[in-house]
């Protein structure tokens, strides 16, 4: 596969590619008792989030639907991996360190704690137009678990 | 046919020559060749705009119908030269036609407001198409919802193709005014608008043309197309951003409101009554952009030597080409007219976002655009979120569409979802 230039090759890694094709836990879910609908008004791109959350504030089980670019289909592919299981405190931890790493500027040294898998999606940091296709899906999450007015209980 | 005007344009088309003109096209993004394919969103600059500008600064700014002294006398005179250039460039009848904007968008709002306010009532109907830009649908909305008319519109065929019977038919005694695109930006679609004009025309409709796509591509002369305003920008036509124009025909404007209330469009003012000045200067409220108008002159100049049907067809020839490479690669979706549009391929590709080819041709230094382009419902018609865009000015080549094609064969084959 021939990628050109090298920040190309961070930023579509192989892993992204590889969930941009088959994207995990994508589709409806129910019954579910949260979820929300991010939108990008800049390109149109949209994603409907799922969740099931257990009365002990356990993320059960979460799934996404919609429209978008191989980064934001990664992104919500790879935030959904590991939503799975954490609790609501948690994710809003995970959400907050996220964007924070991919916001933040390249050429600083930090990252002092790994995202994990995510970390993947750092590669987005040399591409200024392309943060908020990586933080879509984490937006919405975050819109999911704080109301937002489209939260459902069902 | 293309072979044959291929061997004509080879000949007189020097687009080399016309690439020195444009400083910025020596710019390498990467370290790689710029190959600046995003002029429908806006163009680039030649030496001699910026010279002009720069010229201005340097010896003849001061402002504008004021002073009595030498370099106001030096500015208004340029300015106003200006407003005979543009004039000339669509063909207004009179000087007095041509006011300067901040660009289409506020030339269309200007009309909204003070034709449309004043004109409009319960039940009257504006006519537009499905295809046009944000800024003439948006004010419209606007204007719709305070005087309580309504919004028609012009669909596509099933196919995308545009249907003039279909237009003609939207066009009814209620209609009050037409506002339409002159070509689209998203399509590239020309639309026929000469018998829309006088068809709306029968019906006592006015006739608001969106030239922001028109003007450096077509040929436009709003006096043989009878239009009743027209709109453009100047950073769309190698001139500056921060302009544009409004053409529209005098009497419809000697009996419109200003639109924005401020110094040098008044003839006397009381905290009782203010009189308004005369045309073109009721619409022009506080010092208007007077380096920015010279800019635009100048360009307008540029585009009138190099000749712009002798533009035109290089365009088209490159459109062509395009249009041709894009057919041949699978899973490619052109979206309007394969004949009969100006500068303009948009395209869609299965499994792969707009963002990505975007982005992945960016590192190799070529600038296209992805996006919905500002025409959202256009998108919906299509059921598509996004598209990539190509489009093509006086100084584009070939080499450069090569150049785009082989870069979105590269990307197509990493994306795909097989």
């Amino acid at each position: 596969m021939m990628v050109r230039s090298d920040d190309l090759r961070q930023l579509y890694q192989e892993m992204i590619l590889d969930h941009h094709r088959s994207p995990r836990n994508y589709g409806i879910l129910e019954p579910h008792t949260h979820s929300a609908e991010g939108y990008n008004p800049l390109c149109g791109d949209q994603l409907h989030l799922f969740l099931r959350i257990t009365t002990d504030g356990i993320i059960d089980d979460v799934r996404f639907t919609g429209q978008g670019c191989a980064i934001s289909r990664a992104s919500a592919s790879l935030m959904t991996e590991a939503l799975k299981g954490k609790s609501v405190k948690e994710a809003h931890q995970l959400f907050e360190r996220f964007h924070r790493a991919v916001t933040s500027d390249p050429t600083e040294i930090q990252n002092l704690y790994t995202l994990g898998k995510l970390d993947v999606l750092l590669g987005v940091r040399e591409f200024p137009s392309r943060v908020k296709c990586a933080t879509l899906a984490w937006h919405t999450l975050e819109q999911a678990l704080t109301g937002g007015g489209t939260t459902t209980t069902e | 046919m293309l072979m044959n005007s291929h061997s004509i344009t080879t000949l007189t088309y020097d687009v080399e020559r016309i690439c020195r003109d444009f400083p910025i096209l020596t710019i390498q993004p990467y370290g790689k060749k710029l190959a600046y394919l995003d002029n429908a969103a806006t163009t680039q600059k030649p030496q001699c705009v910026l010279d002009a500008m720069m010229h201005y600064y340097t010896h003849e700014h001061s402002n504008v119908h004021r002073g009595v002294y030498y370099l106001s006398e030096r500015a208004s005179s340029a300015y106003e030269r200006a407003r005979d250039v543009v004039a000339a460039f669509i063909g207004a009848r009179r000087r007095e036609e041509i006011i300067f904007t901040r660009g289409t968008t506020e030339s269309i709002n200007l009309v909204a407001a003070s034709w449309g306010g004043t004109h409009l009532r319960e039940g009257d109907e504006i006519v537009l198409t499905v295809f046009e830009h944000h800024s003439n649908i948006v004010p419209w909305q606007r204007v719709s919802q305070r005087t309580g008319a309504r919004l028609r519109v012009i669909p596509l065929e099933p196919d995308g193709s545009f249907s003039l019977e279909r237009a003609l038919e939207t066009i009814t005694e209620r209609t009050r005014i037409v506002a339409i695109t002159h070509v689209s930006n998203v399509l590239g679609l020309i639309v026929p608008v000469a018998p829309i004009i006088e068809r709306a025309h029968q019906v006592g409709a006015v006739v608001v043309l969106d030239g922001a796509q028109a003007v450096a591509h077509v040929e436009v002369n709003v006096s043989n197309l009878d239009c009743d305003f027209y709109a453009f920008s100047s950073h769309k036509v190698y001139g500056p951003t921060g302009i544009g124009v409004l053409y529209g025909k005098a009497e419809l404007l000697d009996r419109m409101p200003p639109y924005q209330g401020g110094g040098d469009m008044i003839r006397r003012v009381t905290f009782e009554q203010t009189t308004y000045n005369d045309l073109p200067y009721k619409f022009e409220a506080g010092t208007p952009p007077i380096a920015e108008a010279i800019g635009l002159a100048r360009a307008l100049e540029y585009v009138t030597t190099i000749g712009r049907s002798v533009i035109a067809s290089w365009e088209d020839e490159l459109i062509s080409l395009c249009i041709t490479k894009l057919s041949n690669i699978e899973g490619v979706r052109i979206l309007g007219p394969h004949h009969g549009r100006a500068a303009v391929v948009s395209f869609s590709v299965d499994g792969v976002h707009p963002h990505d080819i975007a982005t992945y041709l960016d590192r190799q230094g070529i600038a296209i655009r992805a996006g919905h382009h500002c025409a959202q419902p256009l998108m919906d018609f299509y059921g598509l979120s996004a598209t990539s865009r190509i489009s093509v000015a006086m100084y584009s080549t070939e080499e450069e569409i090569e150049r785009a094609i082989a870069a979105l064969v590269e990307c197509i084959e990493l994306f795909r979802v097989s």
